[in-house]
């Protein structure tokens, strides 16, 4: 909302500072998000007068003008074709500071002859001041303007400019901003109800109103004017509504325009003759009827939309924008003119349906007060007859079905304190309030004030309302500061924050760089990274994605972590290593889906020598798994790894990780062509695992366990199997006998002179009892046996 | 035969004393100890000698090349202690790289999170999630923004394809932390103090200052006689150990439909120290975090007696902190992956 101080200035009848009144504003509730000073950068330009207009001896196109400019005459070559002898215009002297009409920069004013003739400053459009762009003519002043005073002083202006919050639909007027700056200030503004003189025929014989959506209009009134005169506004309307960011149309239209900033009540002119049974009904459109608007646009209507209809149809779009067949033209002679209030959440509605925001519209949704009605209708009553003529009728018509008599707040002075942590007397809080423009009764029977808010507040409706007026008035800054003072509530903590937290530092920790990615993605994305043509779990889709590439959620976190690969890539040559740790969306039935956390890792081998000591080795699928494992034990459970069938993994190259026997995750090297799809065109490798899941599988007692107090006893084997015998088959068969505290295999060999097919698997085994030293001789029993059952179980054999 | 080994020795011995660099030294190896060295010759011409004669030049070659080997082994030790010298008299080059062992880093946002939730849990809030997938109703009707609302038109909103719940609500990726004040307060009877961090969602395009996920954290205090000027105290105490003890705070009105006063808190700009910069819009505050006393309407929403309690509320848009504290140009570089960027945190 832009609101030029000047008028301001006719409701505030103190003198002011405005950067002191800014920061008040911006203080109780509405930012002044910029100050600006229209003419501050005139100078060197006056009110001057026409004395006489000649033709230049040279071009039929150009005048000589003789221009009084308060301290002598001037004679200046002008172009515009307005320019006419006895107009108050705006000279520019040799050396003022205009706008260049060619080049639109700030130009200083240099003497020139132009054809000829010598011509001693200009007479400025409305562009070479920077007015507008205005440059076809020369701006002609009031004939009131004093001949001589700068032009600054006369036409200059201060334009606030305010961030109007929802709830304010006061401070989208003059008036409004001027009674809070005067509570602010401590000293109210002065509004004054408005009136206009009716002389015509009473409204009632002329004109009749059927409220048929009561619901929808709490209030419609209006009044008529006939003989009126379709004009330009004049030039201190004009440029008001300019300063104000309004464009003029004509003076009906000004006015309309013109009261609803002051007032903040939107008003609309209809052409009164173009109504049919001189009747004005407000009723819900017809579902799927086509309306066009003034802007010449169809409109399709619902059946929830209000509209303005005579008795044949459709006139308007209540409180959004009129219509093509009920407009105000030239030559227009009557008019109607309608100052209504319409249901909030209806305008809205109709507003944001039909993508069609107007300054009424915005006015109307924020539940502008149906108390303003009336006198922003005398006040446009008034201000048509003014400016463009006519007679009204007598009278106006005021249908209120929906108004209701403001009920006062009940609030007690022991209540605002507490909910402020103040010690403000009942009488400061009076003060506050009826400097606010409440009425307000103090009640001692029951302890509490009646606070009736000012008709122009529609937003004071609670005690937590008048909390805040309280606050505003007295000042945020006012308020002291404590701590909470209560004992701390009892707390229950989800075991998941500090879960996530530790796993963050263990992924750290193993070199992974941590990375966060869109919570949407795509099916393409999805279904490459997971290499499933039909994804097998159909995710959630946004009804209106802002881009096609972000039309779903997750439900992995591959795509984004190959994504990130792929374009680290493009400039790192040494390893990389990725994590996330997210939510992921997946689909639930008729309720809100399941958002598991997931941490997912993926790390791509060095492509050049890493370091000047030692070779560099491309990583494979155990330096993942090893990374995995330490994970898991830093998270404290062991995990198994299982044959998997994970469609975006190499077959034959990846496992299930399973905790206790569930399930959490896989990990293996990515499958080529998932890798292919992502401009990864080197051997990776991933892991996820869904931390929701493995969370509860973590915790556990934990117990102490005493270090051992006897040595322990290794012995080195090496034994000679088949190929496809496992790892863990070998494993499994020595962790069945007693003594045996840990198994380590630390070498693996094929090739000469171990037969083909076969393979040399070294173990170191530890042997340590908790009771005694072990001998030589216990140990090699229980190694023999080992052996024994390695023989039979597996065919293996030791190697000498 | 004789003569020849002591001519060999002599010269060999000679050479070594002019030599003060390995790649000479070398050469001086090849020369006297190789394969195609007279030295050599010798030795392998030895099977053509006589017997008696064999034994002697044997004796004495053999002699001759251990001589040598342990010159040069000499040679080396003295011309490596040179290039100790060298290089500052260490054993070792200590300006040469270690083995790489990486460590990765944590996110801004990670790190920013924690640090904002370690304040808030040392006053006593404790921190809990929600999920990223809501239901209008708590996103919008029972936090006081009731349908056709022009405060919903400030946050565009991302409704999800599917089917409203039973209940008739529609589904939405929440715009804002907030939802979890109403889910907090159904489950947990007063007093309580939580803080929400998570991510949030807004129908935004994206530009350098505009991204549609984005990070908030919330926070709540309810229990019987909260007031506003423990409001301003608890984020007053927030802003001293955030942005330290040197930066002025400002609260000022607002409007949030949850809450009634609305506050917003304003931290003096740490660039220009509150004389106007162009980081702060010259108005010397950087705008940090919406707050309030919770509005009557929502703590009923939340089963709560607005008669008997009252709290507080605030919220901070997350992403903001980092992009101040480090001059950060474009937010969305925290959601471009990259190793640039990230690995400088």
């Amino acid at each position: 909302m832009k609101v030029p101080v000047s008028w301001l200035k006719e409701f505030i009848k103190v003198p002011f500072e405005v950067g002191d009144l800014a920061h008040r504003l911006t203080m109780a509730g509405t930012e002044v998000a910029s100050i600006s000073e229209i003419g501050s950068d005139w100078d060197g330009v006056c009110v001057g007068l026409v004395l006489a207009v000649d033709s230049h001896p040279n071009a039929d196109r150009l005048r000589l003008v003789t221009v009084d400019s308060g301290s002598g005459t001037a004679e200046v070559v002008c172009g515009a074709p307005n320019v006419a002898p006895g107009q108050k215009i705006c000279y520019a002297r040799i050396g003022a500071c205009l706008v260049d009409g060619h080049t639109g920069e700030p130009a200083v004013l240099k003497p020139a002859r132009i054809r000829g003739v010598v011509s001693s400053g200009m007479v400025c459009s409305e562009k070479e001041l920077g007015l507008s762009d205005e440059h076809e003519g020369i701006l002609v002043l009031p004939e009131s303007a004093p001949v001589g005073t700068p032009l600054r002083d006369y036409l200059g202006e201060t334009v606030l400019d305010l961030e109007v919050t929802p709830n304010r639909p006061d401070m989208l007027s003059v008036t409004g901003v001027a009674r809070e700056a005067g509570a602010l200030m401590g000293k109210p503004a002065r509004v004054v109800d408005p009136e206009f003189a009716g002389t015509g025929k009473a409204i009632e014989s002329e004109l009749a109103i059927d409220i048929e959506a009561p619901d929808l209009c709490p209030r419609y009134t209006a009044s008529l004017i006939k003989g009126i005169t379709i004009s330009d506004s004049p030039e201190w309307l004009k440029r008001r509504l300019v300063n104000a960011g309004m464009r003029p149309i004509n003076n009906v239209v000004d006015v309309t325009n013109y009261v609803m900033l002051e007032y903040g009540q939107p008003l609309h002119a209809f052409d009164f003759d173009k109504l049919s049974g001189a009747r004005i009904i407000v009723r819900r459109a017809r579902e799927g009827q086509v309306f066009v608007t003034l802007d010449g646009a169809e409109r399709k209507l619902t059946g929830e939309m209000l509209m303005i209809c005579d008795s044949k149809g459709e006139i308007a779009i209540a409180g959004v924008m009129g219509g093509a067949n009920s407009e105000v033209v030239p030559d227009t002679t009557s008019i109607l003119l309608e100052s209504a209030s319409f249901n909030p959440a209806s305008i809205h509605y109709t507003s944001s349906k039909l993508g069609l925001s107007s300054a009424a519209s915005q006015r109307f949704e924020r539940g502008q007060s149906p108390f303003l009605t009336l006198p922003a209708l005398n006040r446009a009553t008034q201000l048509i007859l003014e400016v463009a003529g006519g007679e009204a009728a007598q009278g106006v018509i005021d249908m209120a079905p929906g108004l209701n008599p403001r009920q006062p707040v009940l609030v007690s002075t022991a209540r605002i304190n507490s909910l402020l942590g103040t010690n403000y007397p009942e009488e400061e809080i009076i003060d506050a309030l009826v400097l606010l423009g409440c009425s307000v009764k103090s009640c001692p029977a029951s302890r509490e004030l009646a606070v009736t808010p000012p008709e122009w507040r529609s937003d004071i409706n609670l005690g937590a309302d008048v909390v805040e007026e309280i606050a505003r008035i007295k000042g945020y800054g006012d308020i002291p500061m404590t701590m909470l003072a209560k004992s701390i509530p009892h707390q229950s903590p989800s075991p998941m924050l500090s879960f996530k937290h530790r796993l963050r530092e263990a992924m750290v920790g193993l070199g992974f760089q941590e990375i966060l990615n869109w919570s949407m993605t795509n099916t393409g994305a999805l279904s490459k990274a997971l290499n499933q043509p039909e994804l097998s779990v159909r995710p959630l889709y946004l009804k209106k994605p802002m881009t096609l590439d972000q039309e779903c959620l997750r439900t992995s976190l591959r795509p984004g972590l190959f994504s990130a690969l792929a374009s680290n890539r493009r400039f790192e040559d040494s390893e990389i290593q990725l994590f996330e740790l997210g939510t992921v969306y997946l689909p639930a039935g008729a309720g809100l889906p399941e958002e598991p956390q997931m941490v997912g890792g993926i790390i791509g081998s060095p492509q050049v020598k890493r370091h000047w000591s030692e070779e560099t080795r491309p990583f494979d699928f155990y330096d993942l798994k090893g990374k995995v494992e330490a994970l898991l034990a830093y998270l404290g459970v062991n995990p198994s790894f299982e044959p998997s069938e994970d469609s975006g993994l190499k077959p034959g190259s990846q496992a299930v990780v399973v905790v206790k026997h569930v399930p959490v995750g896989v990990i293996g090297e990515v499958d080529q062509q998932a890798g292919r799809a992502f401009e990864i065109d080197e051997p990776v490798y991933y892991f996820e695992i869904d931390i929701t899941r493995l969370l509860p599988l973590t915790v556990g007692d934990r117990q102490y366990q005493p270090i051992p107090r006897y040595p322990a006893v290794v012995r080195d084997i090496a034994l000679v199997m088949d190929n496809t015998v496992k790892h863990r088959q070998v494993e499994e068969i020595i962790a069945g006998f007693p003594l045996v505290v840990e198994t380590r295999l630390f070498d693996i060999y094929t090739g000469k002179p171990v037969p083909a097919g076969k393979k040399s698997m070294a173990y170191r085994l530890t042997f340590q009892s908790r009771k005694k030293t072990l001998t030589d001789d216990a140990v090699d029993r229980v190694l023999e046996q080992i052996l024994a059952r390695l023989s039979s179980g597996l065919g293996a054999v030791l190697r000498r | 035969m004789n003569q020849q080994i002591d001519d060999l020795r002599n010269q060999a011995v000679a050479s070594l004393k002019t030599i003060a660099s390995s790649d000479e030294l070398n050469s001086w190896r090849v020369r006297y100890l190789g394969k195609k060295s007279s030295l050599m010759a010798v030795l392998k011409g030895l099977g053509e000698l006589p017997a008696e004669e064999r034994r002697a030049v044997g004796g004495q070659a053999n002699q001759l090349k251990k001589e040598l080997e342990a010159l040069l082994k000499e040679k080396e030790e003295a011309l490596a202690a040179v290039s100790n010298l060298s290089t500052g008299g260490t054993d070792v080059d200590i300006t040469l790289p270690g083995r790489p062992a990486n460590l990765g880093k944590l996110h801004p946002m990670t790190l920013v999170l924690h640090e904002l939730g370690e304040i808030f849990a040392s006053m006593g809030f404790e921190i809990v999630e929600g999920p990223e997938v809501e239901w209008d109703y708590y996103n919008f009707e029972a936090l006081n923004i009731p349908k056709e609302h022009p405060a919903r038109d400030s946050m565009q909103t991302f409704w999800v394809d599917a089917p409203p719940g039973e209940n008739g609500w529609e589904m939405l990726l929440r715009t804002h932390t907030s939802p979890m004040q109403i889910r907090v307060m159904e489950k947990q009877k007063p007093p309580l103090r939580i803080v929400v961090p998570g991510r949030v969602f807004r129908y935004e395009a994206t530009d350098a200052t505009h991204i549609p996920m984005f990070h908030q954290i919330e926070g709540l205090a309810i229990d019987k006689g909260i007031t506003m000027a423990d409001l301003k105290g608890t984020l007053y105490e927030f802003s001293r150990r955030f942005f330290g003890t040197d930066r002025r705070v400002r609260f000022r009105c607002d409007f949030f439909p949850f809450v009634e006063p609305g506050v917003e808190m304003a931290v003096e700009c740490g660039v220009c120290k509150g004389e106007g910069c162009r980081l702060c819009g010259q108005s010397g505050w950087i705008e940090i975090l919406g707050a309030g006393m919770v509005h009557p309407r929502v703590l009923e929403a939340g089963g709560i007696d607005p008669d008997v309690y009252s709290g507080f509320a605030f919220g901070m848009g997350v992403e903001r902190i980092p992009l101040l504290r480090y001059g950060i140009d474009d937010i969305r570089l925290f959601y471009s992956s990259d190793l640039r960027f990230l690995r400088q945190f």
